[in-house]
């Protein structure tokens, strides 16, 4: 065995350095076998996704909470206001996918972890698994079925109505 | 690195690190659920919606949304730090800097929102 720069730090001689000898290629990190692909692609998405949300939710924490009237200004007329424009739309439809999967995926890792009998095991995650569908569904039709301008019974624009409907 | 009592890993920053993590991680995950629900209500009617929204701007819930800021700024910190020790050749070696840099970025970040949030708060307040 060529003794490299770590084996001189480590205390004792003879023991091998941690990943040295022989490892099961279901825990290597190239090479993509049949089980592991999906934990593979697991802990790239937590990597992935984890870097963007960094970037989503920080903005939308500063453009609802810092800017403006902060935290009062958010009301009905505020959401609709920004759901007119796409670029918020899709914003928040990015958000909302990542979140719930990247959250979703850490919550099986948790349940994985702490649940030893397979039949709690399965029960949780079966509604990790309906919440998140649930959660999803209904975010994403929200997003893509919202009306600004509501009208009452008599056809007069609703007082919550955001500024822009006047000119509709 | 001093060797000191015990393992490298139990008891010190990178448990600790993993702790808070999951910890951070679970809070946000129902939160996440709670928000989806009460921003679907914007499709019940405006009024539904302001309703709930409202409980948001209470002086209870100012303090409680602090905390889920602290949650989430320092998942999302400390997540920054994990994907630097997976993929930057260095990471390990400065896995513990890295996470006092987490911290002091955390506390200089919160000071900053907790003024800010409380200012505006208080701004628009109506007393109870």
């Amino acid at each position: 065995m060529t003794t490299t720069k770590s084996d001189a730090l480590l205390p004792a001689q003879g023991i091998e350095a941690p990943r040295s000898g022989r490892i099961d290629p279901k825990y290597l990190r190239n090479g993509f076998s049949k089980s592991g692909s999906f934990e593979m692609a697991a802990w790239v998405f937590m990597r992935v996704s984890g870097a963007a949300l960094v970037v989503l939710i920080f903005v939308h924490l500063a453009v609802n909470l810092l800017v403006g009237e902060g935290i009062h200004q958010i009301d009905f007329g505020f959401v609709a206001g920004k759901w007119a424009n796409p670029v918020w739309q899709f914003w928040d439809l990015t958000m909302l996918w990542l979140a719930m999967l990247h959250g979703g995926n850490g919550m099986r890792t948790i349940i994985n972890d702490y649940a030893e009998k397979d039949s709690t095991r399965m029960w949780l995650k079966s509604i990790l698994y309906l919440s998140v569908i649930v959660i999803i569904v209904l975010g994403t039709m929200v997003i893509f079925t919202f009306e600004p301008c509501l009208l009452d019974n008599s056809g007069q624009l609703l007082e919550s109505s955001p500024s822009f409907c006047q000119n509709v | 690195m001093t060797q000191t009592k015990g393992t490298l890993y139990k008891g010190r920053e990178g448990m600790w690190s993993w702790v808070g993590h999951r910890i951070t991680g679970v809070g946000i995950f129902f939160f996440l659920l709670v928000h989806v629900l009460d921003t679907s209500l914007v499709r019940v009617s405006p009024e539904a919606y302001n309703a709930v929204i409202g409980a948001y701007k209470n002086p209870i819930m100012i303090v409680g949304e602090i905390g889920l800021v602290g949650a989430i700024v320092f998942h999302a910190f400390n997540g920054l730090r994990i994907i630097l020790v997976d993929f930057w050749s260095q990471g390990t070696r400065y896995h513990r800097q890295m996470l006092w840099t987490v911290m002091g970025l955390w506390v200089i970040t919160m000071i900053g929102f907790t003024v800010r949030h409380l200012m505006l708060f208080l701004d628009g307040w109506g007393g109870f």
